[in-house]
């Protein structure tokens, strides 16, 4: 009973992710950038502008230019995050993959600083003046939602032990559209019911500042509008 | 507001944060454009009926022409990085002018009616719906950004507050809100052909005057010729550059480079004005027939080269968009960037050691260089990233003997803004401009405390213009700001001319 109400709704929400995720991503890709607004000095080729975009997602740039301690807490939390997401795969694949064997260990303590980078953010948020007034209620909920999932992750690890090979055995099974049965553990249930909600909010939600950054004019733009001439289809057409 | 009302804000360091002062710019707005200067513009003359469907049909219309607009909507996190970047902020207060709080003010409404979280719980984040008051506080904010995108570089996305802003004016514009100073300014150009109104006969005196003042100081004749067919250059200025001060000394520079540099050049009466307005508002019509004019001279004068005079935001639309909105330029020489830029020119010509300058004739200057915004972050010079901080430095130090730059944290690509861009160059806004400048201005203070630092220079007509009007609140002459080609004409020796008489005239 347990296994099938959340074997639906985690079929439910992985369809709302994708479809709602590649839906924006198709948003963003359609949509011409009509005129060239890289933020200079940038890159005068296209190897150039891959490096900036990869200096962004994976060194946080900019936001280490603007403020050290949003950096510090931004950067730590997603980076632990990957950690720990890394780890996970291995609740997905049997046999386990040889780098998510390795990254195991360090990704369990990441959880932890997953949580104290989320801490961070949610202390700025509520003690810094400027960032306290740009809050909204949905802002504080996503960071009790990823605090939510962190805790409840760390805890079926070190506090109430889960049967996580029964977890296993229905993951893989749902991922071969097999319903088995789910420990009937509170923690777990906790911890996979802010996943679930985690999916269904992400194409919805800020979140979409992951796909998002990718298609971000002022960093993906190539500085040679001098050389090669720019024109959206929109544009063209009051030319003729 | 009369400028005698504002409170010169004090700040203890250039990037010092205030406290938030809720509401302080609240009623801060521009002039509104009259039926007739939206008329020219292809905009309804007062607020439509249905503004409201209008306005949001605009607004979808812009995401899915735009993918900054729609992207930048979409994907704020709130990290709060870009709270302490705006120098309207620092010299405010009013957290409205915190770049994310300036997006926001769209950004509710968009959330409001175009998605599904704002459509069904508006109260989780923050999605408000479009009245007549929200949309008074877009006229107001969105006429209190300047447009310098100092924001985006400090958004870890690359969110940049000038693309929200133009779209916003852009709705107001289709709605029958336009701001009177941009609109009227852009009408003139359609009309005359530059932001003055300064017609042929009127721009070929000044120009004549100009030559004869070159030559009672210099004794050799330098030209500034207008609409010569046939010349090799054409030289696109800010019409600042026609009639203030110090632009105007930059234009005699400008022309004595050319001189010495052997090149045949002219001005065209029909394009005679660099700036383009059309950006401010974000309006891409009006922006491209703008820019048209500028290919129209260039083909009806049959020039090879394009280049433009000391102008920020014209830059801006010259280097990143000329080529895009009135490309392509196949017909002009392929050997040189078009458009260049008169510094690119003027390095040139340094490097080639084609200019005999004397940088002691600047030695009664201690100099800093304020990097004008659209040109740090917007565009680029020469052919390698960057190349817009150095060149200007570099022609700098050539005909200068004495300078320094102010903190790092406040040049180069973190350059604070004049206060003055982005179509604020307003008297209605003055108190607006007296406190947006203030960052500036402190870094400007310090570099004086530190080096004896007596004067600015800058390659932008509206930072000279406004600079001129805000320095005297800070404690300097109004002529304390100079342009970087009155620099180089400072220090040029043209040919022929007796360096000695020149030494004496100018001690006399």
């Amino acid at each position: 009973m347990l296994g099938t109400v959340y074997a639906i709704l985690f079929y439910v929400a992985t369809l709302i992710l994708l479809i709602g995720v590649v839906r924006k991503i198709r948003i963003y890709a359609r949509v011409p950038a009509p005129l060239k607004i890289p933020t200079t000095p940038a890159p005068k080729t296209r190897g150039g502008v891959v490096l900036r975009v990869f200096r962004e997602v994976v060194f946080f740039e900019s936001l280490y230019k603007s403020n050290k301690w949003i950096w510090l807490f931004g950067w730590v939390f997603h980076m632990a995050l990957w950690l720990v997401l890394a780890r996970h795969l291995r609740y997905f694949t049997q046999p386990v993959w040889g780098w998510v064997e390795i990254v195991q260990p360090f990704g369990t303590y990441a959880g932890f600083a997953m949580l104290a980078g989320l801490a961070g953010l949610w202390a700025r948020r509520i003690l810094v003046e400027r960032i306290r007034y740009i809050s909204n209620p949905s802002d504080h909920l996503m960071l009790a939602l990823l605090m939510g999932i962190g805790a409840s992750g760390a805890m079926t690890r070190f506090v109430a032990h889960t049967d996580i090979v029964a977890v296993k055995a229905y993951m893989l099974g749902l991922m071969r559209f097999r319903v088995g049965d789910l420990p009937a553990d509170p923690t777990l249930l906790v911890h996979l019911g802010l996943v679930i909600v985690l999916m269904i909010v992400f194409p919805i939600s800020k979140l979409l500042h992951a796909p998002g950054v990718f298609f971000s004019p002022s960093r993906n733009q190539v500085d040679n509008p001098r050389e090669v001439r720019h024109v959206a289809p929109w544009a063209a057409k009051m030319e003729n | 507001m009369a400028d005698g009302d504002t409170q010169v804000p004090e700040l203890a360091f250039p990037l010092d944060i205030p406290c938030l002062k809720r509401g302080a710019m609240e009623g801060t707005k521009p002039f509104v454009a009259q039926a007739e200067h939206q008329a020219k513009l292809g905009f309804p003359g007062a607020l439509v009926p249905d503004w409201k469907d209008k306005a949001l049909a605009k607004m979808q219309e812009l995401a899915e022409k735009n993918r900054a607009f729609q992207v930048y909507l979409d994907i704020c996190v709130k990290c709060g990085a870009c709270t302490d970047k705006c120098h309207y902020f620092l010299g405010t207060g009013d957290p409205k002018n915190m770049p994310v709080a300036r997006q926001d003010l769209l950004r509710s409404v968009y959330r409001r009616y175009f998605t599904f979280a704002g459509k069904h719980f508006p109260w989780l984040v923050g999605a408000r719906d479009l009245t007549e008051d929200v949309l008074n506080e877009w006229y107001s904010y969105y006429h209190q950004c300047s447009e310098c995108r100092r924001c985006s570089v400090f958004c870890p996305y690359g969110i940049d507050t000038a693309e929200i802003t133009m779209a916003a004016r852009e709705i107001l514009d289709s709605v029958g809100v336009g701001q009177k100073y941009s609109n009227e300014i852009i009408g003139k150009v359609k009309d005359i052909g530059n932001n003055l109104g300064l017609n042929p006969k009127a721009l070929r005196a000044t120009l004549e005057d100009l030559e004869e003042d070159i030559e009672d100081d210099t004794g050799v004749s330098v030209r500034l010729p207008l609409d010569e067919k046939g010349a090799d250059i054409l030289l696109v200025t800010p019409s600042a550059d026609f009639f203030a001060e110090p632009h105007i000394e930059g234009l005699i520079g400008y022309a004595k480079v050319f001189h010495e540099a052997g090149v045949s050049w002219t001005l065209s009466s029909y394009a005679s004005e660099a700036a383009n307005f059309g950006l401010f508002i974000g309006s891409y019509e009006n922006m491209r027939e703008i820019s048209l004019r500028i290919r129209k001279a260039a083909q009806d004068l049959g020039v090879k080269r394009i280049i433009f005079g000391e102008c920020g935001h014209a830059w801006r639309v010259a280097y990143s968009f000329l080529n895009t909105l009135a490309g392509p330029w196949d017909f002009l020489d392929q050997s040189y960037p078009v458009p260049q830029h008169i510094l690119e020119f003027t390095w040139d010509e340094i490097q080639k050691g084609t200019l005999n300058l004397d940088p002691s004739r600047n030695d009664h200057i201690r100099l800093t260089y304020h990097d004008s915004c659209n040109v740090a972050r917007a565009s680029g010079m020469g052919d390698y990233p960057g190349g817009q901080f150095e060149i200007p430095r570099n022609v700098i130090r050539a005909v200068c003997n004495n300078f320094f730059d102010m903190e790092p944290d406040t040049i180069r690509e973190a350059t604070l803004c004049c206060g003055g861009g982005g179509g604020l160059l307003t008297d209605d806004l003055m108190d607006l401009r007296i406190k947006g400048s203030a960052p500036r201005m402190k870094a400007l203070q310090n570099v004086t405390e530190e080096h004896g630092v007596t004067h600015m220079a800058a390659i932008c007509a509206i930072c000279k213009t406004q600079f001129g009007k805000v320095m005297p609140k800070y404690g300097y002459e109004m002529d304390a700001i100079l342009s970087v080609h009155q620099l180089v004409s400072n220090a040029i020796i043209l040919t022929g001319q007796d360096g000695e008489d020149e030494d004496e005239a100018e001690d006399a």
